[in-house]
């Protein structure tokens, strides 16, 4: 059961994969990026399950924060052209 | 025999959100434009995985591991309309033009100039899609 839900996300993540490689625009990639990103915590915690290893869990949990924090700042940089660092720097 | 119940349960979640989880990948691949592509890949981010996570919660019992995985669930519940939020702001903000806001007499893009409008209902009548 658990190995064939394993099998299942990793089949999302490898379609998933097909768009980030295709995608036309950078936006594609990036939520492409962020997908694999949830499938990527899906496996962490289903082979936590699969081996009787629940401390996979906390892997689990550092990828969703690093995941989404990295996706913020690609973001920012693609909105402002920069991290946004010297238009802070203007405005004090 | 008590031992079997939840192991039903848990597989029915698990099913279900593997179900989920590739319906959104193929919608991935099949959607036109980006912003139905982000619809697409929406369902498999809420519903395929918290339907998982759900059903790992009921295959865990009341253990340690049941509280990291509704942190978990919880995370994610709450940064996935905000990333999808953020990435469709800045694909607005970069130029990335929905293909089906010419078609709409007055509910389409605001900024959407003659031009433009022109090209993207020619790209809607190829593209396929909704009325």
């Amino acid at each position: 059961m658990i190995a064939a839900a394993l099998f299942a996300v990793l089949a999302a993540m490898a379609l998933v994969l097909v768009r980030a490689l295709r995608g036309p625009t950078t936006f594609d990639r990036l939520l492409a990026a962020n997908s694999i990103g949830n499938g990527a915590i899906l496996v962490l915690a289903l082979f936590g399950f699969l081996t009787d290893r629940p401390e996979f869990l906390d892997l689990g949990l550092t990828y969703a924060l690093l995941n989404y924090v990295g996706i913020f700042a690609v973001l920012k940089f693609f909105r402002l052209g920069s991290l946004g660092a010297e238009a802070e720097a203007d405005k004090s | 025999m008590m031992d079997i119940v939840p192991q039903i349960v848990a597989g029915a979640f698990l099913f279900a959100g593997a179900f989920f989880l590739l319906a959104g990948a193929i919608g991935m691949n099949r959607m036109p434009d980006l912003f139905t592509r982000m619809h697409a890949a929406s369902v498999g981010d809420t519903l395929g995985v918290s339907l998982m996570l759900i059903g790992m919660v009921v295959l865990g019992g009341f253990t340690l591991v049941t509280v990291k995985l509704l942190f978990l669930l919880a995370f994610l519940l709450f940064m996935g309309p905000v990333a999808s939020h953020a990435l469709a702001a800045a694909a607005l903000k970069a130029g990335v033009k929905p293909i089906l806001a010419g078609k709409q007499a007055g509910g389409g893009k605001a900024e959407g100039h003659k031009p433009r409008k022109k090209s993207a209902a020619r790209a809607a009548t190829s593209g396929g899609g909704k009325p």
